[in-house]
């Protein structure tokens, strides 16, 4: 009865290609796949921070390395480099996600490709650069880092913010707005969940970029791990310095699993 | 005002009993004017849409027909006129409010791929504020409706539904908080032939059953006449040429335009007008799976038939083998053809003749609105339409 013009359940399936049935069974695996990936980073992770215990257990340090190794001082170094990734990347989600809402509705759109080009000669100057001239004009210290640091790294959450509501279908817009939803309730039910894998990319780009960037910290007084790596630099102690940029790595890999792990659960089933 | 162009009277549809639960539309002036352009892209409309009636809006793509769509549902305010909905001038009425009233089918049902099938038929009634069982039992209902199985569809995402089948739910989502209008844009354009024309019945049956006023948007001729009580061709700035019966249309083009859009195929054009369920049916052996083949071969022979439709347990055909195949086997084999061509009786000759080429048959096997065998229809049937058809053009 394949061919029968009056439809009937039992006819449905059979009306589904093969193809197509076979996507079904896609995606638990393609799922299986993404939580087998998202276990092999953590592994890695717990080796290398195993590796780095070890050797700062083990290995025969002078009295100044010892000081600066400590358990507290690290832990602060630590605690000080991930408030400042914390701090800049609350900000930028303020400001790049509504703003890149902003610009994809219609009264802005036609500004949109100003502010991605700003945006991205901000991305273009040298991150140095940019602490050294903010803190000759905002002084030096935290608050600075953290200005610093959200103008560099609003770029992604903006541009991702933008490009994944671009990306959804006008036609599903038009059928939310032709079954009588406002454009708010397009916006929050369909447009922000279907954009939600792209944003969530973006935003796991800028908080490994700030990761990194939050070691130049040190040169305006800002704290963070960048402190060991510059003051092995100026020592030339090479073991503070490796240790600076081993836990840089390892804090920056740890930050980007977790932006991995979210991005899985977040998205919207059915895609 | 040349274009001012009512229907005559609907005499034609259907029978004076049918329900009908649509409401009239009813254009005044409508015109559609964009900024730097020098022609209106709908240009003074005017056009009255009984309730309960299917009416085509065909004509060359950027002719405005779409556009004249959208702007029923105000997707597309109108620069000047006036629209009502029944006897309400709905003009200046909230858009959303309004659209909640009007089903919106498009192509490929346009269904939110991050829902589940019952989430997204249930979106207009959770606008309105149903209550949660009433919106559940509403969803299994349209799932019935358009024949899909509420237990096995309602929890899947679009992306696990054949074309087809999302547009059944495009369907069923447009008519969830039962609207008495509902407009149509190209929405079996994107699947293939067969899936089409099988969507093409559906949506007779459920009009049928509904009554609503539909008004829907095709580049398809066939389609157009298939579906339509009424066709409304268009030219460029949505100039209504003829608005009139697919039989008159096809009869008595107004101008020479809608000759040229109807096409040199005008004759077999009245194959599409033609229904399977109105030309007389053979009707052949049947025998139901399992039982004894020597018998029903007897009964082939005795009937004059060179073969005989098998039956499922619920009446359905599911092959036609030879008497010599038959005769072969000791019982009537289970087995089910998947070429075999069938049509319902709301097809037109148009699609018997399609399935038939499709599946490299002269014949077809034609069910009824439940799926059991209602008869059985040759080629020669279709080739004596045609015959039929054109001494009437030549006398």
């Amino acid at each position: 009865m394949t061919a029968a013009t009056e439809l009937h359940p039992e006819d449905a399936p059979q009306e589904v290609p093969p193809e197509e049935t076979a996507r079904q069974a896609d995606p638990s695996a393609a799922g299986d796949g993404g939580w087998r990936a998202l276990l092999l980073q953590p592994t890695l992770l717990a080796l290398g921070v195993a590796a780095f215990l070890v050797w700062r257990v083990t290995a025969a340090l002078s009295e100044t390395e010892r000081r600066q190794l400590g358990w507290t001082v690290l832990g602060n170094s630590i605690r000080e480099h991930l408030a400042l990734t914390a701090a800049a990347a609350v900000i930028v989600l303020l400001i790049a996600v509504p703003l890149g809402i902003a610009l994809t509705r219609r009264p802005l759109r036609r500004l949109s490709p100003l502010v991605i080009g700003i945006a991205n000669t901000g991305q273009a100057a040298p991150a140095i650069g940019l602490f050294v001239l903010l803190a000759m004009w905002l002084g030096f210290g935290f608050g600075t880092t953290v200005v610093a640091l959200v103008v560099y790294a609003a770029l992604p959450v903006l541009r991702n913010t933008m490009v994944g509501l671009q990306g959804v279908d006008a036609r599903l817009v038009e059928a939310g707005r032709g079954m009588g939803m406002s454009a708010l309730s397009v916006l929050l039910r369909v447009e922000i969940p279907l954009a939600v894998p792209v944003l969530l990319a973006g935003v796991r780009t800028a908080l490994v970029l700030l990761v990194g960037t939050a070691t130049l910290a040190t040169f305006i007084d800002g704290g963070g791990l960048g402190v060991l790596i510059n003051t092995g630099i100026t020592l030339s102690l090479d073991s503070l310095l490796i240790s600076g940029a081993v836990l840089v790595a390892l804090l920056a890999l740890a930050v980007d699993w977790l932006g991995r792990v979210v991005e899985h659960v977040a998205r919207p089933r059915g895609l | 005002m040349s274009e001012a162009t009512s229907a005559p009277p609907a005499g034609t549809v259907g029978s004076g009993d049918r329900h009908i639960s649509g409401v009239a539309i009813r254009l005044d002036g409508v015109t559609k004017r964009y900024p730097g352009q020098d022609h209106p892209a709908v240009d003074d409309v005017t056009l009255e849409i009984a309730a309960g009636e299917t009416v085509m809006f065909v004509g060359p793509s950027g002719c405005g027909k779409t556009t004249l769509l959208k702007m029923l549902n105000r997707l597309i305010e109108p620069s000047s006129g006036r629209i009502h909905l029944g006897d309400e001038d709905v003009t200046d009425q909230d858009a959303d409010q309004l659209r909640r009233r009007i089903g919106y089918v498009i192509q490929a049902g346009g269904l939110f791929p991050h829902m589940t099938v019952a989430t997204n038929i249930g979106m207009v009634p959770r606008m309105l504020k149903w209550d949660k069982q009433r919106i559940a039992e509403r969803v299994d209902e349209l799932l019935d409706l358009v024949g899909l199985d509420p237990a096995v569809y309602r929890d899947r995402y679009p992306r696990e539904l054949s074309g087809g089948q999302q547009q059944r739910v495009g369907v069923a989502r447009a008519l969830a908080a039962d609207p008495p209008v509902l407009l149509m844009d190209e929405p079996f354009g994107a699947v293939d032939p067969i899936t089409r024309q099988r969507l093409q019945d559906e949506l007779l049956r459920i009009q049928e059953e509904l009554g609503k006023t539909i008004v829907f948007v095709t580049h398809d001729f066939d389609e157009a006449v298939k579906l339509g009580d009424k066709i409304v061709v268009f030219d460029v700035g949505a100039r209504v040429v003829q608005y009139d019966t697919p039989e008159r249309i096809l009869a008595e083009p107004a101008e020479d335009y809608v000759a040229d859009f109807v096409g040199a195929g005008a004759t077999l054009k009245q194959l599409t007008l033609t229904r399977v369920g109105d030309v007389d049916l053979m009707q052949v052996t049947t025998a139901t799976v399992g039982s004894d083949s020597a018998q029903v071969v007897a009964a082939a022979q005795a009937a004059g038939d060179g073969f005989v439709v098998v039956l499922d347990r619920r009446g359905r055909p599911i092959s036609w083998p030879t008497v010599a195949e038959l005769a072969r086997t000791t019982t009537v084999p289970d087995t089910v053809d998947e070429r075999l061509p069938v049509v319902g009786l709301r097809s037109t000759l148009n699609d018997a003749l399609d399935t038939m080429l499709a599946a490299s048959q002269g014949g077809v096997v034609v069910t009824s609105r439940r799926g059991g065998l209602a008869g059985v229809m040759a080629v020669e049937t279709v080739m004596a339409a045609i015959q039929r058809t054109r001494t009437e053009v030549a006398g």
